[in-house]
């Protein structure tokens, strides 16, 4: 589904990711681990298509087509999705109308029929249900004054909604309570699928207790050192970074 | 009355040899391009009507010819030159932050209008229905708008008003201006310049001298009008000038709700819009007048567009009275106005909503004033700036608390947009406390539609655009909310047509 192939990013200048290779096949979940300035958010950033990011080699390619060439929305229409880490607050711009404009905007993109505030509402009110969600994150603007919880479990309800093919997480979990982090899961889990594939960016192997990812990458210095299943996370947990810096050097040796 | 008799010096002129020089390519040549430009500006056409103009200038002899044409009385006339004299002794201002060319007062002509004149609306010239029917106002009995009656100004008379005889069986007046001064001498000798004094300002003095038409309304003790009530006005004709003048009269426990739309053809000159606008509250009544505003804006690279210089004012003269003022002006090249409210009568209340937009070179410096005199006086202001483009955007605001207005409050909102790194938006807030009493708040942001933003409604699925529309839209939403609801919808769509390629 998603091929990165040698992909060099530079950003205002640095290069930041340096040669990362990744293969995402329908249905798994990746997790994508590493210390701080690894360029795990970069990752995310290129593939949804943010301003800024310059590549300067490589490839990503999404069902056969370039990822790279499309514009943020068409990625989008194209099932792409990635939850911030930083949601950002729209003021004055009522949730739910967001949230239909945007579905919307896909479906016609994607030649499909458009629904109407009803039909939308009803879809709404089920994915609420399935993630606990109250009603009054509707009413309110878009991520206007909510808690660091709240902007994270929008953004999972917006995945929910959207139904991506492919969902980039970055760094969702951090900054949740415990509860807030198995709901988040939850949410996640509910939505795992043949069809479906997740990239989940995190920096501590706690939220992979409740979402187990099929494969685990370590990123650090801009490339995937380290590949395996979810006991590699554990592995970090137990021996830190600075055990896969030493392998690294190791291997080198 | 017959052109030909009565006018020796009356130039007869067919409005579209203007059209034919605007029509001529342009050194940008680039046809995609000047289409979107077209677009973006739908108001934008020339009716092709015949219409007779007094010819440029400006003199005791043409603010005469004005009266005369308009079979004004004696007293009128008087009041006019009065105001002529006095504008010739002033001095246009120069402390807005704006850049205006000289204006030249005598390259204008101060009164244009069809040369057909209809005795009714049944008669009006089919070509002005049109012109109406396409502004989204249709006029005709079939089809005009439910539940609003519309005065239609066409240049500087009243093409046709709807509704009269409706309003009237409940005592209500709503009639163009120059029909008023005719009909109802009466109340606009004793209403016409107590608000906005014809000496007031510059452009109030050159407006009480050469005013053309406007609208006039009576709301009699007791009445809630049973109708919205709104006046179109368009200009037309070239190298004229309109001066819009209207008074709004709500008596004791009267209430009514107004509202102005105005466009006007893209021409490469300037035109100037001077308008003085006059609200009466007496004692418990209520007036609410909205503005949507959409004057040709000039081009991309500030050519053309309307002059919108206007002395807008209501006077709660009565206790427990209330004046709000809603604007949301997109268009205009330069918008000079600041819809104020003196608040004479004790308890009563003043209000002002406001979007202004500037986007290319357009600039408005815009805001109100509340001028607290009674006890318990309260005024509420919110104001929204746009800036795109080279667009730059000024709230002035004056709150002024007299010594005896105890217990006044004001709360002031002002907040500022910006899309793009070249536009400016600029606040100047004048806070006058004379009561030791009084409670003055103000409140200003500003914040620019940021990269994130942007990015967040994107990866989402919304195009950049409609992004930028919707968080516009969001940072307007306060103001929206105070338009009846088919201006709200009409005012949101502006703003989307007057912000297109603000995002580049």
């Amino acid at each position: 589904m998603l091929k990165i192939e040698n992909l060099h990013v530079r950003v205002a200048g640095k290069e930041i990711l340096k040669g990362l290779s990744l293969d995402v096949q329908a249905g798994q979940v990746h997790a994508i681990m590493g210390p701080n300035g690894a360029g795990k958010s970069t990752l995310g950033n290129v593939l949804a298509g943010r301003e800024g990011y310059e590549v300067t080699a490589g490839s990503v390619s999404y069902d056969g087509q370039d990822l790279l060439a499309l514009e943020p929305e068409q990625r989008a229409a194209a099932g792409v999705f990635l939850a911030f880490q930083y949601p950002v607050e729209i003021p004055g711009v009522n949730n739910t109308y967001f949230l239909r404009t945007a579905f919307n905007a896909q479906r016609k993109a994607r030649g499909e029929p458009e629904l109407d505030s009803m039909q939308f509402l009803k879809r709404v009110r089920e994915k609420l249900a399935v993630l606990h969600l109250k009603d009054e994150l509707l009413h309110r603007a878009v991520n206007e004054g909510f808690s660091g919880g709240e902007k994270k479990r929008n953004e999972i309800f917006q995945l929910a909604l959207l139904e991506p093919r492919l969902a980039i997480l970055d760094e969702t979990d951090s900054g949740l309570d415990i509860d807030a982090l198995k709901m988040v899961a939850d949410g996640v889990n509910a939505m795992r699928d043949p069809a479906r594939a997740f990239i989940v960016v995190t920096h501590y192997q706690r939220l992979l207790d409740y979402i187990v990812p099929d494969v685990v990458h370590v990123l650090a210095d801009g490339r995937i050192v380290e590949s395996g299943d979810a006991s590699l996370a554990h592995k970090l947990e137990e021996h830190g970074y600075a055990w896969v810096a030493q392998r690294r050097v190791a291997g080198a040796a | 009355m017959n052109p030909h008799k009565a006018s020796p010096q009356m130039a007869t002129q067919p409005a579209d040899l203007a059209f034919a020089a605007r029509a001529q390519p342009e050194s940008r040549g680039n046809a995609a391009v000047e289409a979107a430009l077209n677009r973006r500006y739908d108001a934008g056409f020339i009716t092709d009507i015949e219409s007779e103009s007094l010819p440029p200038g400006l003199s005791e002899d043409i603010v005469c010819a004005i009266s005369e044409r308009k079979g004004e009385p004696e007293w009128m006339t008087q009041w006019r030159l009065k105001a002529y004299r006095h504008w010739l002794t002033m001095k246009s201002p120069q402390w807005a932050k704006l850049r205006i060319a000289p204006i030249d007062f005598q390259a204008i002509s101060y009164f244009s209008r069809p040369k057909k004149q209809p005795k009714s609306l049944a008669e009006v010239d089919p070509k002005l229905l049109e012109t109406y029917d396409k502004l989204g106002v249709p006029l005709h009995e079939r089809a005009k708008l439910a539940g609003v009656a519309v005065d239609a100004v066409f240049d500087s008379v009243s093409v046709g008003t709807t509704f009269q005889k409706e309003l009237a069986a409940v005592g209500v007046i709503f009639s163009s201006m120059s029909e008023a001064i005719r009909t109802h001498p009466e109340l606009v000798q004793k209403y016409l310049g107590s608000v906005v004094p014809q000496g007031d300002n510059y452009f109030a003095a050159l407006n009480s001298a050469v005013f053309s038409d406007g609208s006039f309304v009576f709301i009699p003790k007791g009445v809630r009008c049973p109708m919205e009530l709104s006046t179109y006005f368009r200009i037309n004709a070239g190298h004229t000038g309109q001066f819009e003048r209207t008074l709004i009269i709500a008596e004791e426990g009267a209430s009514v709700s107004y509202l102005e739309g105005c466009t006007a053809p893209m021409r490469d000159e300037n035109q100037l819009h001077a308008a003085v606008v006059e609200l009466v509250a007496l004692d418990d009544a209520s007036i609410k007048y909205s503005t949507v505003q959409n004057w040709y804006p000039g081009d991309e690279n500030g050519v053309g567009g309307i002059y919108n210089f206007v002395t807008k004012r209501g006077d709660c003269r009565g206790p427990r009275s209330r004046i709000v003022w809603t604007q949301v002006e997109t268009g205009s090249a330069i918008t000079w106005k600041y819809p104020s409210v003196v608040l004479r009568g004790d308890d009563s209340v003043g209000e002002f909503h406001s979007v202004a937009l500037t986007h290319h070179r357009q600039q408005a410096d815009t805001g109100t004033k509340m001028i607290h005199l009674g006890r318990n006086t309260k005024s509420k202001i919110v104001s929204k700036g746009i800036s795109a483009g080279r667009g730059q955007n000024t709230y002035r605001g004056l709150v002024k608390v007299e010594k005896g207005a105890s217990g006044a409050r004001n709360h002031t909102q002002c907040d500022s947009l910006l899309i793009g790194k070249q536009c400016g938006a600029h606040t100047f807030p004048y806070i006058e406390v004379k009561n030791p009493g009084a409670i003055v708040e103000h409140e200003a942001t500003t914040s620019k539609i940021s990269d994130d933003q942007l990015f967040y409604c994107r990866s989402r699925g919304i195009g950049a655009e409609d992004a930028v529309s919707m968080i516009v839209d969001g940072f307007c939403k306060q103001v929206f909310r105070e338009l009846p609801m088919e201006f709200a919808v009409e005012a949101k769509k502006l703003l989307e047509v007057s912000l297109e390629g603000a995002i580049g």
